[in-house]
């Protein structure tokens, strides 16, 4: 049996020309992304707002949106926001956080479950009062701050300076284009969308590393390869595990976007491009050719072999 | 690296079969499980939002802790300064004190040492700290100024933190749902998560409600309406009926017997009306304690004040004796059955507000598990597809891989009882893509090492040796960020991170081992001339 070859062997792209391609439009996309963010915003969920977030089945054929939204609007609750969610008779409800503290958010939810009333099944009840959602939020930022640093220390230990600071520049960048994309489609952005970046970015160094991995192995073989041609050689011979590996995530993901329902929608999409689009070129394009003005192996000559090799 | 001695062989296969062998009583029929001894009897538990069910979380209201805190407080001053005969004015709680002015001079430093007993070290016995209840300071103008420390505080509301979970326990067993789960979070909440909940109202009534039951006497001494007008009697407070229109009451301040002195309390009809209403029984002393005050009472009205709401006034008829009575006030079948309930289980010591509500119902737990599968299903044969046309039969030996990886992931989530959420699934699904990854990584190195000019047994060995440090790098960063997740986060994300974490270990472990010995028989058994990928 021919066996599938996706990339074919010894291929020499001049993947470190293209940075002066790459970074430029990393940069411009990146301002793009964080100018989106203070500009356009992002479409907070109740986890980081506050509010309400109902989805209810009408148990009446379809539902009758305008309907509902004049019987809910009449409720006096501010903001009321209602959306056709996956089936027809399948309708999310947002009602923005209430003034008047916590109890106000539970009284808000006895009034909108008093005007449907039987017509509908609740099938997914989510309140969070004011002090939740403040600590979720900050939690959040915490925890993305807490594993970029935990992997940089870990990335120190096992390479040096410059591969841990260039890990990083690309970590941010995945992190900043990913947001601005959640920017651009209004996904909400909830604690599932952190998880989501969390693991981008674990994903994302996954393959940084193994071409990182790959470089140093070069860096200790041939000492005397300009540094240009080291990394592309090392990027070159890493491809076609880069290629295959994400295929198969990509299958992974892919079924979980089809089939895996409206619930964790959000999170495949943003994963989907984070991992997939974000990741794999971050990693080519950014994190490997970053090195080179990072000044590593500019001192090989004077590096002793034997330490260097395990 | 393709060397593996037998005891070594047979210790890897023993350690994965044993953790798969875990993963059984996940799809075994419950009633066969149930017979086994209790340690096989673990498998993985269904989040609330796959199984359906309400996550709420519960906040003990310090500020309520704190007042309740002071007007002890106030009182023990107003006891000390009278039994010791100092006189003082404007005793009152200012902010988070309690202030007093001593009358004399004289007696003032007298007055302190005697305030200063209140005063207690904290923590028992075993106070090492030095830390005490109270702060007391003297200012100006013979004012003393008792403040609460805030260890103190901290101490109250974890004991209340404590009280309240016993109370919200028997709340909740009453409703007679399976493995209610009730825990402490943090300082000053409680978690609560009941699963296979069609509907949280009644379960947030009956979490809500303090549930703080007192007998008053209705002070006839002015009309009601007039005291409204300005003029409260100073023992006295308006309280207003639980029921619309909300009746105004002028009850006395003096608790003649409160709920704290209940024994049973049981819904029941009344015999000549047959409205619903809640029968209770005293205990010992307050039965006599109710005894006296109805005798010496009779043909004046009582208040019956649940969570200061007038839930009855009734006129003594006649002295109860018995130590048993009846409250009756407007109640549904439904009403009388929750305060029956919640008089049961006592009185909340402070009031819990809900901050945080998170409810599925069974029909979209089901649609989630449906889904779930299926993605989990049609990802599977993908890759497993995906894996066959591009390495054949190597691609087999990592297929098998990766499915004794699953097991083992459902294995162990089985054995630390794990929550399995729908993000949780996510992490499987994802982990299968790691998993491949790290074949993949060992079969390109193997590749190249095969360009490179080595013999295949020296490629295999070699592709082996060189992919699997890349491995344990490259895994390691992303359980960095799965043990952040972890730790921040909760509920489904928390799932999350649960089974992306354990699918790397197992991930590393199959990759190391398994994989490793499954072509080092290959090699064994074949010989091959050449490497087939």
């Amino acid at each position: 049996m021919r066996l599938l070859r996706i990339v074919p062997d010894d291929t020499k792209f001049d993947f470190m020309r293209f940075r002066r391609i790459s970074f430029p439009m990393s940069a411009l996309l990146s301002i793009i992304a964080i100018s989106l963010y203070f500009f356009h915003g992002l479409n907070f969920g109740i986890d980081f707002k506050g509010g309400t977030l109902m989805e209810v089945q009408s148990k009446v054929g379809d539902a009758d949106l305008a309907k509902m939204r004049a019987t809910l609007g009449a409720l006096g609750l501010g903001e009321v926001q209602l959306q056709q969610f996956g089936a027809p008779n399948d309708v999310l409800i947002r009602i923005a956080e209430q003034p008047g503290g916590e109890t106000a958010q539970q009284e808000a939810v006895r009034k909108v479950r008093g005007a449907l009333g039987d017509q509908v099944e609740y099938r997914r009840v989510e309140v969070v009062g004011p002090r939740v959602s403040g600590e979720l939020l900050s939690y959040g930022v915490v925890g993305l701050m807490l594993a970029i640093v935990g992997i940089l220390i870990y990335l120190w230990f096992r390479f040096e300076w410059q591969f841990a600071l260039g890990a990083m520049i690309a970590n941010v960048h995945d992190i900043v284009l990913t947001i601005g994309f959640m920017s651009v489609t209004q996904i909400d952005f909830d604690l599932t969308s952190i998880a989501a970046l969390l693991t981008i970015l674990g994903y994302s160094l996954n393959d940084t590393v193994v071409i990182y991995d790959r470089i140093r192995e070069m860096l200790r073989r041939y000492r005397k390869m300009p540094m240009p041609d080291l990394l592309n050689a090392s990027v070159n011979q890493t491809l076609s595990r880069s290629v295959i590996t994400h295929v198969t995530v990509s299958l992974a993901l892919l079924a979980l976007l089809l089939f895996g329902g409206q619930a964790i929608h959000s999170f495949t999409a943003t994963m989907m491009f984070g991992v997939v689009l974000v990741g794999t070129y971050t990693s080519v394009f950014i994190a490997s050719p970053i090195l080179i003005y990072l000044g590593v192996g500019t001192g090989r000559d004077s590096l002793s072999a034997p330490d260097r090799d395990k | 690296m393709l060397y593996f001695t037998r005891w070594k062989a047979t210790a890897i296969v023993l350690t994965a079969l044993i953790v798969c062998l875990f993963a059984v009583p996940n799809f075994l029929p419950e009633k066969m499980v149930q017979s086994w001894p209790k340690w096989a009897q673990r498998h993985v538990v269904l989040g609330l939002d796959l199984q359906g069910g309400s996550h709420i979380l519960l906040e003990v209201d310090s500020a309520a802790v704190r007042k309740e805190k002071l007007e002890v407080v106030r009182d023990d001053v107003r006891r000390v300064l009278r039994d010791a005969r100092v006189g003082y004015t404007g005793l009152v709680i200012r902010g988070t004190s309690v202030e007093v002015r001593i009358r004399e001079g004289s007696n003032f430093d007298q007055a302190v040492d005697k305030l200063r007993e209140l005063s207690q070290p904290l923590g028992g016995i075993l106070n090492t700290t030095g830390q005490r209840s109270l702060d007391v300071r003297t200012e100006p103008g013979n004012l003393v100024r008792l403040t609460v420390t805030e260890p103190a505080l901290v101490e109250r509301i974890r004991q209340s933190v404590e009280q309240s979970i016993q109370i919200i326990e028997r709340r909740v067993n009453e409703l007679g749902t399976v493995e209610p789960l009730i825990q402490r979070q943090g300082a000053d909440r409680i978690l609560v998560q009941v699963p296979g909940l069609q509907d949280p109202t009644r379960l947030k009534e009956l979490l809500g409600k303090t549930a703080k039951l007192d007998f008053r006497m209705v002070d006839v001494s002015i009309p009601a309406e007039q005291a409204l007008q300005g003029r409260v009697p100073p023992d006295s407070e308006i309280l207003y009926s639980s029921t619309q229109p909300r009746t105004p009451y002028l009850v006395e301040k003096r608790i003649l017997v409160s709920g704290g002195d209940l024994t049973d309390a049981q819904p029941g009809f009344d015999q000549r009306t047959s409205e619903p209403v809640v029968n209770f029984r005293f205990n010992t002393s307050g039965a006599r304690k109710f005894a006296q005050v109805t005798q010496e009472n009779v043909g004046k009205p009582f208040a019956i004040i649940l969570d200061n709401q007038v839930i009855s006034a009734p006129v003594i008829r006649e002295p109860i004796l018995g130590g048993s009575g009846q409250i009756s006030g407007s109640f549904t079948v439904e009403s009388a059955n929750d305060l029956a309930i919640l008089l049961r289980a006592g009185a909340l010591p402070a009031p819990l507000t809900i901050i945080e509500e998170r409810t599925v119902g069974p029909g979209l737990g089901q649609d989630s598990i449906a889904k779930g599968k299926l993605s989990s299903y049609v990802g599977a044969a993908m890759v497993i597809i995906f894996m066959l046309v591009t390495y054949g039969l190597f691609g087999l030996f990592a297929n098998v891989a990766v499915a004794i990886n699953v097991a083992m992931i459902f294995g162990i989530l089985s054995l630390l009882n794990a929550t399995l959420t729908l993000p949780g699934i996510a992490g499987i699904v994802l982990t299968v893509g790691i998993a491949v990854d790290s074949n993949v990584l060992i079969y390109e190195r193997i590749r190249e090492e095969v360009r490179g000019g080595r013999t295949p047994i020296n490629a295999i060995d070699a592709g082996f040796t060189r992919a699997l440090a890349t491995i344990l790098d490259s895994n390691i960063t992303t359980f960095i960020a799965a043990a952040v997740l972890f730790y921040i986060g909760t509920g489904p994300v928390r799932g999350f991170a649960v089974t992306l974490g354990i699918g790397i270990i197992t991930t590393v472990f199959t990759a190391f081992t398994l994989t490793r010995l499954i072509v080092a028989y290959w090699v064994r058994w074949r010989r091959p001339q050449r490497v087939p990928i």
